[in-house]
Parts: C-alpha cells; sequence; structure tokens
C-alpha cells in the first residue's frame, strides 16, 4: 500500500446498489441457514407431498393435492414473512447488526424495503418448487392468476408486518419461541391442511379472521373453486397488514 | 486540512431512566488528530461516542460531527463516518471477507478490500462464519468494517479489548496509519497505554464528565512529582543526601537499602544523586527513573483505580 492508504473519500453509493447488495445478503443469509430451509422449504414440501400421498385428512370431494396445494402456498409464504423474517430480524437485532447498519450509509427504509425484496425472492423460490411439486402430484388449479398475485403480496404484508412487530419488541430469545409455536398452532388452525369446517361453528367464525386463514382460504376459492376475486379475504389480509406494519413501524426497536 | 473541530459536544447530558450516563460533557476534537475518551467503565464514554453517532438522542446539550446534527442530519452524516461497534454489528452466517465486501458495497469510493483483509490478517478467517471467529478475528472485522468506506472520522469503541498483545500492536499500527492518512480518529479506551501510545489528545471521562484533557505529556507533566528509586547498602545517611539536593526534595530509605527520591527529577539531579554516592563509596544498583503516568494522573484526579 501507498504511504497514505487510508485518505479520506467517503461517499455513499447509489441506492440501487445498495439496495440490490442488501437484497443479495439478506436472501444468502437466509438460504444458508438450515433451520430457515426446514421452515420455508422441507416442512411446506413434505406436508404436501405427505397429505397427498397418505389419506389422513378429510379434504373433501376431489383430488387431496387440489385442496392442499393453495394451503402449503399459504403456508410457505407464513413461513418466510412471518417466521422466518421474526427470527432473523430478531437475531439481527440482538447481535447489533441492525445496530451497525444504522450508520452506514444505507437508510433505514432501504433496509426495510431490501428485507421485502430478500422475502419475496425466498417466495418466488418457493412457489416455484412447491407449485413444481403439486403439479407432479396431479394439481389441476383453476381461477385468475392476478387474483392469486393478489393474495400473495397482501398476505406477505400481512405477515412481515406481525413479524417485525414481533421481532421488534420482544427478546430474540423469545422471538424465535413465540415465532415457532404461532406457526405450529396457525398450521393447524388455519385452514393449512385441516379445513376449517372441521372446527365447530363459534371457532371456525374467529380462526375465520386469522391471516393464514383468510390466505389459505382465498387461494383456495381461486384456485381450486376458480372464484375470480375473493374480496372478503382480501379485506380480512388488508387489515392485518395495515395494522401489523403501522405496530411495527410504531413499536419497532433497532437496538 | 481544516481547522474546524470534527467533534464539538457542548453540556451533553444523557440519562437512562433514572441514571444520569453524561452529565454535562464538553469535548472539541481537532481535526487529523487522534483522541481518546479514558475512562472507566460506566464513565459514559460508550454514551457520548454512540450520541456522536446518531444512536442516542442527548437529553440536553449540543453535539456536531463534522458540522452536522448526527439525528437531523442523519443522512448526510452517515457516509462520512466509520463505526467499530464495541461488539457485534455482523450476520452471524455471514463469513469476515463477505461482510466485509457487503460493506465496501454500500460506499461510493471504498479501500481495496483483499489488501484490508491481508493489512488486518483476517485471511486466516477462510469461510469461517462469524459466530465461529475468535474474539480477535471478530475485533479486526469490525475494525475493517470501520474504515473500508475511506471516512473522514472513525469512532472505535474499545478497539483493542480483548486482543493480544501482537493484535493491538497490529491495530494501533492502523490507527497510526489513518492518522498518516489524514483520518481523524476517536477511541475510547481504558487502558492507559494505549491512550499513551496512540492519542495526540486525551480526555478522562469520570461520573458522564470530562475531567481533564490535553496531550499525554501535558496531563502527566502537572502535578504530583516524578520519583527516582535506587539501591545501595543500608543504612545511607538521607540528611546529607538532602543537603546536596535541590530545597523541595525529599529523600527517604523505603526499605534497608532500598531509596526513594521525589521532587522534579532532572539529568541534574541524577548527576548529584550519583556524584554523592561516589563520594560516599556507595554503588547505586537499580537506579530507575518513574515519569508520572496516565495511569497516575487517573488515580490524583478521581481517586479510582481505572481498570475495572
Amino acid at each position: 500500500m501507498s504511504t497514505a492508504p487510508y485518505t479520506p473519500m467517503p461517499g455513499a453509493a447509489p441506492l440501487g446498489r445498495m439496495i440490490g447488495a442488501q437484497t443479495a445478503l439478506e436472501t444468502k443469509m437466509l438460504l444458508r441457514n438450515g433451520e430457515q430451509l426446514l421452515l420455508t422449504v422441507i416442512i411446506p414440501a413434505l406436508l404436501l407431498v405427505l397429505f397427498s400421498a397418505v389419506d389422513i385428512i378429510d379434504t373433501g370431494k376431489g383430488k387431496s393435492v387440489d385442496f392442499l396445494a393453495p394451503g402449503i402456498l399459504a403456508l410457505a409464504v407464513m413461513s418466510t414473512a412471518f417466521t422466518g423474517q421474526a427470527i432473523a430480524t430478531g437475531f439481527e437485532r440482538r447481535y447489533g447488526v441492525l445496530k451497525r447498519l444504522g450508520t452506514s450509509p444505507l437508510p433505514r427504509w432501504a433496509l426495510m424495503t431490501a428485507k421485502t425484496l430478500s422475502v419475496l425472492v425466498t417466495e418466488v423460490l418457493q412457489v416455484v418448487l412447491l407449485t413444481a411439486i403439486s403439479f407432479g402430484l396431479g394439481w389441476s388449479p383453476q381461477g385468475n392468476p392476478v387474483s392469486v398475485l393478489l393474495l400473495l403480496i397482501l398476505g406477505t404484508a400481512a405477515f412481515s408486518g406481525l413479524g417485525l412487530l414481533m421481532a421488534g419488541t420482544l427478546k430474540a430469545e423469545a422471538t424465535l419461541a413465540a415465532a415457532n409455536l404461532v406457526f405450529l398452532l396457525l398450521l393447524v388452525g388455519g385452514g393449512v391442511i385441516v379445513p376449517l369446517d372441521k372446527f365447530p361453528d363459534a371457532v371456525q367464525n374467529v380462526l375465520g379472521l386469522l391471516p393464514i386463514s383468510a390466505l389459505s382460504d382465498g387461494l383456495r376459492d381461486v384456485l381450486q373453486h376458480g372464484a375470480s376475486m375473493p374480496w372478503g379475504n382480501l379485506g380480512i389480509l388488508a387489515v392485518w397488514a395495515v395494522l401489523g406494519l403501522g405496530a411495527a413501524a410504531k413499536f419497532f426497536r433497532w437496538e | 486540512m481544516s481547522h474546524e473541530p470534527v467533534v464539538q459536544v457542548t453540556g451533553l447530558v444523557k440519562r437512562y431512566g433514572s441514571k444520569t450516563a453524561v452529565d454535562g460533557l464538553d469535548l472539541t476534537v481537532a481535526s487529523g488528530t487522534v483522541t481518546a475518551v479514558l475512562g472507566p467503565n460506566g464513565a459514559g464514554k460508550t454514551t457520548t461516542v454512540e450520541t456522536c453517532e446518531g444512536y442516542r438522542k442527548p437529553d440536553a446539550g449540543t453535539v456536531r460531527v463534522l458540522g452536522l446534527d448526527p439525528i437531523a442530519d442523519a443522512a448526510k452524516l452517515r457516509p462520512r463516518i466509520g463505526v467499530m461497534l464495541q461488539s457485534g454489528g455482523v450476520y452471524s452466517g455471514a463469513r469476515a471477507d463477505e461482510m466485509l465486501r457487503h460493506m465496501a458495497k454500500l460506499h461510493a469510493h471504498p479501500l481495496d478490500v483483499d489488501a484490508l483483509i491481508d493489512r488486518l490478517g483476517l485471511g486466516s478467517c477462510g469461510r469461517t462464519t462469524y459466530r465461529r471467529l475468535s474474539g480477535g478475528q471478530q475485533q479486526r472485522l469490525a475494525l475493517a468494517m470501520a474504515v473500508v468506506g475511506r471516512p473522514e472520522l472513525v469512532f472505535l469503541d474499545e478497539p483493542t479489548a480483548g486482543l493480544d498483545p501482537h493484535a493491538r500492536r497490529s491495530t494501533w499500527d492502523l490507527v497510526k496509519e489513518l492518522r498518516a492518512s489524514g483520518v481523524s480518529v476517536i477511541l475510547t479506551t481504558h487502558f492507559m497505554d494505549e491512550a499513551e501510545q496512540l492519542a495526540d489528545d486525551v480526555a478522562i471521562v469520570d461520573t458522564g464528565k470530562v475531567i481533564a484533557q490535553g496531550s499525554p505529556a501535558d496531563l502527566c507533566r502537572g502535578g504530583a512529582e516524578n520519583t527516582l528509586r535506587f539501591t545501595g547498602r543500608p543504612g545511607l545517611d538521607m540528611t546529607s543526601l538532602l543537603k546536596a539536593l535541590p530545597a523541595d526534595t525529599v529523600a527517604e530509605e523505603l526499605i534497608p537499602g532500598t531509596y526513594r527520591i521525589g521532587g522534579k527529577i532532572d539529568p541534574q539531579l541524577l548527576a548529584t544523586v550519583t556524584t554523592w554516592c561516589a563520594q560516599h563509596g556507595v554503588m547505586p544498583d537499580g537506579i530507575s527513573v518513574e515519569r508520572r503516568t496516565l495511569e497516575d494522573v487517573f488515580l490524583e484526579l478521581t481517586g479510582k483505580d481505572l481498570r475495572p
């Protein structure tokens, strides 16, 4: 090196480059993490194959994959946007990653944008994989792809808000425990693999308001029954998104 | 080089609940210098530095860094500063080179990452992820992350805590290279030798205030006297020795055969002592002159030991 190798020449990189780099790094961290892969890829794929092949649950008329595939897609969105994001962000907060990035040239909104993009990239990978498996199991989806896309996006927004709210307010260990517990409870009680009509009417009405139920029910309406635009479910997801993201914006603590 | 101070803190107060961490602190840091903020744990060093970095909002007082408000002007300030946190700051699943390259990508004109990895010996980290790196490797990575963006001003919070002597020296060398390149450096430390070795300016902080500031030499000069020690045969006549020495000097036999002379120890005084010994047939073994250290200064100012 020369005699004055550290001569100051400060400056932020262009925003697009910063967000691109941050998105790439976040996605790489997620895909490298074994527990995250278990949650986002292996569990949904396994449930899809297992319950399609083995007739454990009465999924109503028709092929069971036609019932299961929309529910598993909803589960995939929840596992990435909520559980995975909550746990990863909780530990980033705990280990000072968010703090350190806070004095880098990357603005906070750009960091959150990168996190969202990383969630979306992961979801695309999940959807490609799970759709391929579903077709292999004889899935015949119907309906409007735009409705599906809208449901997935609103579902992602709703789950991201709740995940970030948890990560930004609880201790990392508490987030880890709670996010996994919620994942499990919603997997069972959110119409993912167990039809909601297996529950008593009163319980059904409450469960129907959960974001996971709205997402799985909405996806099923479109993909299984060919509905055009499931407004009720979209409305429930929109309310969760506004409440979750609003609360996260207000209560999120960076350290 | 600009003559504007790079950091100007006036009357800073920061409370956490009922605890006052910083209590009316004033600090001015000149451009192009290495300034050590020295004090025991809990003195308010980290809070002060983190307020300058924009992490903490002052309860009272003003903070200007490179002429900017660290919170209101954060977007302008952040690209111009480099920050080394006391610990953490890296994805636990990231490799050292990966994280450093990422930080480089957030800056417009970063340093050559490979050269920096070589310079700080981070090549030995290989493909190991952050959580499995040694404490020393984690420290060096945090230091590299602070300088990779070619900042004007670098904040190092206890940069050598937990480092072995070799790694400490290497970090010190880097700080000196930063200064030689015109980078201003503010570091917190509770190591006296670190402040004495590195700093142009030392601010001694205790209970949330700067209680003394100056160059290490200035701080060590004032006040208490220096000491000369030697050993010889027991029972030398101190009254006779004192007659040969300047008026305000003291001389005593600490234990039989060990003598201490306190006062202004200069070459003249040393010559007088050895001459007196020669006249009395005494071989003064183990002559040593002890200068006042920052540690002594700190002890006098606060009545506390600096080490935690």
